[in-house]
């Protein structure tokens, strides 16, 4: 099986459940998702509808129960540590809420971390369209310590993007920061998609930073229920407050 | 609060039992080094009970200071006899006898005397097998000896007494009460009266004690008064229980200094120990800043604060005594077990034994050493602001430089008070300086890690994970300077003493080269109960006889009294050629023959004692009468014969032995050494403990001795080194926990297992490293400044020991990788996922 032309990552049927026998829970039930390449698709639910399962499930940082799961060409259900590892070091980027910077490494240093680890060399005319995108230039050589939280969370994005990968996933990229920087990092995500076509892949549970994303994603229970393509902001809250009503299939 | 404390202390296992460890370990030193000696001392007294079992009654000459005493004779014997209440009184002859094994090598023991006395048939040796020696060719041999020796009934043996070699014929074997072949690994051989008076009392017709046995009814202290009165003074007379304590007591004399010494290097892991504690609780207390601070908020007081940090070390310090105790007892029993049964000892062991010094040392030492350990994070951690609980616990780097300040002054306090040790030689004032040096360098360590890291680092961190590594070890500069620090005090002890040694050993080759003009050297190997062995005159004058010895000499040597002072003199038998052989130069008076009542003494001991030629002092020698002698020259300082009186060889009948202890012999130029070597050799061969070396040999016998203490230091010193190796896995480990989140980014962006086991390994080599340099570097000084106070003392040269310091820093590199992995494979084996979420 190859992947479609145009597709950075899909799950098949993915089940996902924790624990066993009656303590079981199923987190995913049969999921099965295309993300197309460079757009940036906002994965939305409450707490406990699986999106963030989902998304880890997908980025190959844990293991599905059941289905399969596809980054690009790589089937990455059943791969070993090292072939996951080699996956995240050269297709995937990460953004997680708490920034998660080295403290002991400058701005430029966190940046190129992905690279450095894999042995790899900086493209230094990417490397400066995305210092400059994110706005980062004169930040170059300080510690996060001394850096505030939306400019360490645009270096954490620069570091995702830095290494090219096939996609990005954010998880909550916005949820520690003021809306002001909030705003700025969706943004510069946004213009990725836009103009590197870099695919991104985000969960949030904020109406206002899924209104950035080319396609929303509605979880629920562990089901895809609804999808929508370039919403508003109110178009999220709306479909958010309704998803009550929507009936999940049982499996 | 306890409810709480208890509740974070059981939370975190891992934690506790890291930090216990260290104290766990001390805490064995200390109670095994209890356990080890109550239980030799108990085994010693029980071995000297036995031995005095059918002793009623013994008398002996009675020993006066400085003289050797008359030995006693038969009509002492009917004396006794004579004494109302006396069964039997049974003269006794004892001396040293050493047997030679078939291999023609003396057979030695581990400090288990070895000797030989007259078979009276009444003693408590009962023979085994064959008979009791009849003809003066004959011997009996105890059963231990023969086991040793490969000796069977009909054997030939030969034996070095006061005599040389002779060889007897073996008529039986005899063993002790409940068959046993010695009652603690002694060697022992029985002759007829006559040739045991003859081979070792040296004349016939004496004895040197009587075993005096009491009639029914009669009870041994009435028996010990009677005999005393009847016999006058000049004679000790004393019970057999008096006897065995007497002896026992000397032996647990001894084994108390070695307890002492065992208890001073428990004291060193202890120290060390400390460093590791602080440090694991100032960690702990770093992680705990928000649960602290949550107490805090929900208004817990500073005191409150303090008391759950101590309570915490005081639970861990209880734990750790308790196993540590029970650990020490284990080890202290085995290392009886192994004294008793290893090096030929065969020492009869009392049972297994807890003093109450080793329970109440170990809970004390535990307890304490783990609570003062615990102060100062407690305080630290009460000084947290309740809103640091709300924070994310971003704890700037604290200014270093009052800590700094702080160390530079005692890390001073610490070498003047190692200063004024030196000068007044007072050994406990020389180990608390070293110690507060220790506590000062320590604290000056915090500011020296930061370039010493990073240069340490730079030669390790060719990689990403290599630098991330490096830039983790010198993230907390107090975390790693205390890791560090604790290597330092083993390392630094190690090099010091090797400085020393090297020094010393550097002295002796210079001096050798110098001073020492003297192609061969004849002197006794070893010891023999107590002396080295000697030879008799009449063979140092075939040795100057010799074809190509030029000259010879020899002297013997004795200890002799002075009003008080006890002095070592030596009888030489030919002073000009000594002067040429040890280039002595005269200070005043000319280096002449002395005249029988002339003696000769060093420039300094002359200083010392206001003594200037002409002047005349008097000397109690083992023998006779006090002698008078007159000073008739002093010699100009030099490293031989150090603190010595020089007399003349006639007064060496007042010696103990009027025998050869050292002889010194020079070749005829153009005569090659090796060759007069050859014929000097076959003049001793009836005396096997003498050897003839030529100077590079003897200078290597000589500094040899330095690599056995030094490799017994290195033993004693391992276990603070592994507390300290402890330290750094501790560091490590609570250091993995802290960067959980950390690990967990790395791993999700793509780090693979190996790059983070060796961002882990690196980050342990650089604090190992940077301990080990250090503690060269704390060594260097440390030993420099005791061969400086030494200079006086014979240590003329500085010698550095450059071989073994990059030995001890390539094993502090190998330590540091060992100590890396637990942490490393616990490092990579994070759930990613469960990492990130990690707070």
């Amino acid at each position: 099986m190859s992947a479609s032309e145009g597709v950075a990552a899909r799950a098949v049927d993915v089940w996902k459940s924790y624990g066993s026998g009656d303590a079981a829970v199923t987190a995913l039930a049969g999921v099965s998702v295309e993300l197309e390449r460079s757009r940036f698709t906002a994965i939305m639910g409450p707490s406990g509808s699986g999106k963030s399962t989902l998304m880890h499930c997908l980025a190959g940082l844990d293991d599905v129960t059941r289905g399969e799961v596809w980054i690009g060409d790589t089937l990455v259900t059943g791969l070993k540590d090292r072939g996951l590892t080699e996956l995240r070091r050269d297709k995937v980027g990460f953004i997680f809420q708490q920034f998660n910077l080295l403290p002991t490494l400058t701005a430029e240093e966190n940046i190129t971390l992905p690279l450095a680890i894999g042995g790899k060399k900086v493209d230094k005319a990417w490397f400066d369209v995305v210092i400059d995108t994110v706005g980062l230039r004169d930040r170059l050589t300080h510690r996060p310590t001394q850096l505030s939280g939306g400019q360490q969370q645009r270096v954490a994005c620069a570091r995702a993007l830095v290494s090219r990968p096939d996609v990005v996933f954010a998880d909550e990229p916005t949820g520690n920061l003021d809306s002001q920087s909030g705003a700025e990092v969706l943004g510069f995500l946004q213009r990725s998609a836009r103009e590197f076509g870099q695919t991104i892949v985000m969960v949030t549970h904020d109406p206002n930073a899924a209104s950035y994303a080319d396609r929303v994603i509605f979880l629920k229970d562990g089901h895809i229920v609804r999808e929508l393509l370039s919403p508003s902001a109110e178009e999220v809250l709306e479909t958010m407050k309704h998803l009550d009503d929507v009936a999940v299939p049982h499996a | 609060m306890l409810k709480a404390t208890l509740k974070s202390l059981l939370s975190r296992k891992l934690r506790l039992v890291l930090s216990a460890l260290a104290v766990v370990l001390g805490v064995m030193f200390v109670s095994g080094s209890f356990v080890l000696t109550d239980t030799l001392q108990r085994s010693f007294t029980d071995l000297f009970s036995s031995a005095f079992a059918n002793v009623d009654v013994s008398v002996s000459p009675k020993k006066e200071k400085g003289k050797q005493p008359e030995p006693l004779t038969p009509a002492d014997i009917s004396e006794v006899k004579a004494v109302p209440g006396v069964a039997s009184a049974v003269g006794e002859v004892e001396g040293s006898a050493r047997p030679i094994g078939k291999n023609g090598k003396v057979i030695t023991t581990s400090g288990s005397p070895r000797f030989g006395f007259n078979w009276t048939g009444g003693g408590q040796e009962k023979i085994r097998e064959g008979r009791a020696p009849q003809a003066e060719d004959e011997v009996v041999v105890g059963g231990y000896l023969a086991s040793t020796g490969g000796f069977r009934v009909g054997d030939d043996i030969a034996l070095l007494t006061l005599e040389p070699k002779k060889t007897f014929k073996i008529t039986g074997v005899y063993e002790y009460a409940g068959g046993r072949d010695s009652l603690g690994g002694e060697l022992s051989v029985a002759f007829t009266e006559p040739v045991a008076q003859q081979l070792l009392l040296g004349k016939k017709d004496v004895y040197s004690s009587i075993t005096v046995t009491a009639a029914n009814g009669q009870s041994d202290e009435a028996l010990r008064d009677s005999v005393a009165a009847a016999l006058g003074s000049g004679y000790e007379v004393k019970t057999g229980e008096t006897l065995a304590k007497e002896q026992a007591d000397q032996i647990n004399e001894g084994l108390k200094f070695f307890n002492y010494v065992l208890l001073g290097f428990a004291g060193i892991a202890l120290f060390v120990g400390i460093f590791i504690i602080l440090n694991t609780f100032s960690i702990i207390v770093a992680q705990r800043t928000r649960e602290l601070a949550l107490l805090r908020s929900m208004g817990a007081s500073r005191g409150q604060v303090i008391g759950s940090v101590v309570l915490e070390a005081l639970v861990i310090g209880l734990i750790a005594s308790v196993v540590g105790l029970g650990a020490g007892i284990g080890v202290g029993a085995l290392l009886a077990t192994i004294f008793s049964s290893v090096g030929g000892t065969s020492l009869q062991l009392a049972g297994i034994g807890v003093p109450m010094s080793a329970v109440i040392s170990s809970f004390a030492v535990g307890m304490v050493v783990t609570v003062v350990a615990a102060v100062m994070p407690a305080l630290r951690a009460s000084r947290i602001a309740p809103v640091a609980a709300m924070r994310e616990a971003a704890t700037p780097d604290r200014p270093l430089t009052k800590i700094t300040i702080i160390g530079a002054l005692v890390a001073a306090a610490g070498g003047t008070a190692l200063g004024f040790g030196f000068n007044s030689a007072s050994l406990p004032l020389v180990f608390g300086g070293i110690l507060v040096a220790f506590v000062g360098v320590a604290l000056l360590t915090p500011v020296l890690s930061k370039p010493m890291v990073s240069l340490i680092g730079r030669l390790l961190s060719w990689s990403m994970p290599g630098l991330l590594g490096r830039r983790n070890s010198a993230r907390n500069p107090r975390r790693t300077a205390i890791t560090a620090a604790a290597l330092m005090v083993g390392i630094s002890l190690i090099t010091g003493v090797s400085v020393v040694l090297t020094s010393a050993t550097k002295s002796i080759e210079k001096l050798a080269a110098g001073q020492l003009q003297t192609d061969l050297i004849i002197s006794g190997e070893g010891q023999v109960e107590g002396s080295p062995a000697t030879f008799k005159r009449e063979v140092l004058a075939e040795v100057e006889k010799t074809d190509g010895v030029s000259s010879a000499f020899g002297w013997a040597s004795d200890g002799v009294l002075q009003g008080d002072d006890q002095m070592f003199a030596v009888a030489v038998t030919d002073v000009p050629a000594m002067r040429t052989m040890f280039a002595l130069k005269p200070k005043s008076g000319d280096i002449a023959p002395l005249r029988d009542d002339q003696v000769a003494l060093p420039e300094d001991l002359a200083a010392e004692k206001g003594w200037s030629v002409g002047s005349t002092l008097t000397l109690q020698l083992a023998k006779g009468e006090p002698r008078t002698f007159t000073v008739r020259f002093i010699w100009a300082k030099t490293q031989v014969l150090q603190g010595a009186l020089v007399l003349p060889e006639s007064a060496s009948s007042g010696f103990r032995s009027d025998r050869i202890g050292q002889a010194f012999a020079q070749v005829r130029p153009g005569v090659p050494v090796a060759d007069v070597q050859k014929r000097v050799e076959p003049l001793f061969a009836d005396n096997p403990e003498i050897t003839v070396q030529d100077r590079s040999a003897f200078v290597k016998q000589t500094t040899s001795q330095f690599d056995t203490v030094l490799l017994m230091i290195q033993i004693l010193l391992a276990l603070a080194i592994l507390i300290a190796v402890l330290g750094v896995i501790n560091t490590l480990a609570l250091s993995v926990i802290e960067r959980t989140r950390e690990l967990g980014l790395l791993r999700a962006i793509g780090m693979r297992r190996s790059q983070v086991m060796r961002m882990i390994t690196v980050e342990s080599v650089v604090i190992s490293v940077f301990g080990a340099v250090l503690g060269l570097a704390v060594g260097l000084a440390l030993g420099v400044a005791t061969v400086q106070a030494l200079k006086d003392q014979g240590i003329s040269e500085l010698g550095f020991p450059w071989v073994t310091m990059a030995q001890y820093l390539v094993v502090a590199a190998f330590v540091g990788v060992v100590a890396a992995i637990l942490p490393a494979i616990r490092a990579a084996r994070l759930n990613v996922l469960d990492a990130i979420a990690y707070e």
